[in-house]
């Protein structure tokens, strides 16, 4: 099935809830509501057309544009027996970013929503166990928002070091 | 006869003493730093939980059982070996030959039965 | 404290005992192996057939409590950083440290990376380090025979009150 048709059944099945399709793009995208998206994600899998059996990545972007600052939830589809692929984006605020949890629809998500907690802060209501999955228990911060201040010391040991060159060239 | 026995303690002794003093030398000559932590319990550089007196697999009482009955009878061996020539030169060596066989095919048998029933396999099969 | 240890008067025989102990101790060195990163390989390959680190003497070990060498190959992490303390605590005495490639040197190509702890010497006391993104094996080798110089230098027997003070404190 072509990236545009699987925009249109999913136009037709939840109307207003999706937009801003982009077939263009290498890997077709398209916009979802981030209050719809474990019912479209169990749509896409569940349809016998679309049958999106494998959720391949789920990962995060953190966007600093003038009046358009939010962090996007991304999620890759893919499907063995139909062998095309889809992409979903979830547009969340930056203050509290909070989404419903895929991990009913795809097992998969279970460490790919602990990454992005780790990583961006963002939470997955529902998850079974959302805990810190790279980084240590007490890190504090979440270091690939723009806005990511390193901390000056874990664990006793200093987080900087001087350029070397500069003592090099002393 | 006795004598050859003094051989023994000077051999003993050496060895004993050859190890002593090479730990007593070591002992004067390496550092000594006990702390806490290296004392610790080495556990791949996590702190240490749980205990380290783990459940014995039960196969090898088998394995150590048998070895056992076989060590003694290479011991019980080893007396007649030493004096095997003086038997045969009082014209007995046959007997002693067959008496000997006699008791390691007795001890034979029980190594038979035991891989027969099919306790020297490491994972047993159950008739079904 | 020993009273045998860095007591007796420089002659030339106690100084020839000196330099037999050290030359049995430089001569068989047993090294952790501590590789975390890419520059394992290079240590794996150092200990292999072509540049052999056994004709030195040099045995890998697996555990803390057998080695007195301890070459830190690769990039140490914050979360990794607690453990390799540890270990390096659990080493019996006198024991070394090579800081072998970038990375333990000083946090190397990952320096700007929030999870990376940069260099190695900030949690334990390195004796050489050996520059190389990943060193070569005849440049790691060089790194040994530099810390068997180092091993040649120092006094057991002789009076020595730098190296008694240094035991005592230790």
């Amino acid at each position: 099935m072509q990236a545009q048709e699987i925009y249109n059944k999913l136009e037709k099945q939840f109307p207003g809830k999706v937009g801003l399709f982009r077939g263009d793009f290498f890997d077709p995208c398209l916009n979802v509501d981030a209050g719809a998206i474990v019912d479209v994600c169990r749509y896409l899998r569940d349809d016998p057309e679309t049958a999106f059996e494998v959720l391949s990545d789920l990962t995060a972007i953190d966007w600093t544009k003038k009046d358009d600052e939010k962090i996007q939830v991304v999620y890759h589809l893919f499907s063995y027996t139909k062998r095309h692929q889809i992409v979903l984006k979830a547009d969340l605020p930056r203050e509290a970013p909070r989404i419903a949890t895929v991990e009913g629809v795809w097992k998969a998500a279970n460490w790919f929503e602990r990454e992005v907690f780790d990583l961006f802060g963002v939470d997955f209501i529902g998850h079974s166990d959302l805990r810190r999955i790279m980084l240590p228990e007490d890190w504090i911060g979440h270091p690939l928002r723009k806005d990511y201040v390193e901390q000056e010391e874990y664990d006793g040991i200093s987080t900087q070091r001087a350029p070397l060159v500069d003592k090099l060239l002393r | 006869m006795l004598f050859d026995f003094a051989n023994v303690l000077v051999f003993t002794a050496l060895g004993a003493g050859f190890v002593g003093v090479n730990l007593l030398i070591g002992k004067l000559l390496r550092p000594n730093n006990p702390q806490e932590r290296k004392l610790s319990t080495y556990e791949c550089g996590e702190p240490a939980t749980g205990s380290a007196w783990v459940n014995f697999n039960i196969r090898f009482y088998i394995v150590a059982l048998i070895f056992i009955v076989f060590e003694v009878e290479i011991a019980f061996v080893f007396p007649v070996a030493t004096t095997f020539r003086s038997w045969v030169e009082s014209g007995q060596g046959g007997f002693a030959f067959v008496e000997i066989l006699i008791f390691v095919a007795i001890l034979m048998l029980g190594l038979v039965y035991a891989w027969v029933k099919g306790d020297l396999e490491w994972v047993k099969k159950v008739e079904s | 404290m020993q009273p045998l240890l860095n007591s007796l008067p420089e002659t030339v025989f106690t100084t020839k005992i000196d330099e037999l102990l050290n030359w049995g101790r430089a001569s068989s060195q047993w090294y952790m192996l501590f590789g975390l990163a890419c520059c394992a390989i290079e240590l794996m390959q150092t200990g292999g057939p072509r540049a052999d680190l056994d004709r030195f003497g040099c045995v890998p070990r697996a555990t803390p409590r057998q080695s007195d060498l301890m070459i830190v190959a690769g990039t140490l992490t914050y979360k990794m950083a607690k453990r390799t303390k540890l270990l390096y605590d659990q080493m019996p005495d006198p024991k070394y440290v090579i800081s072998m490639g970038s990375c333990s040197n000083c946090g190397g190509l990952f320096q700007i990376a929030y999870s990376v702890c940069k260099g190695v010497d900030k949690i334990i006391p390195v004796d050489v380090y050996v520059p190389g993104c990943p060193p070569r094996p005849e440049a790691l080798t060089e790194g040994l025979l530099r810390i068997q110089d180092k091993m040649m230098r120092e006094r057991w027997l002789v009076k020595d009150p730098a190296a008694r003070e240094e035991r005592a404190g230790t």
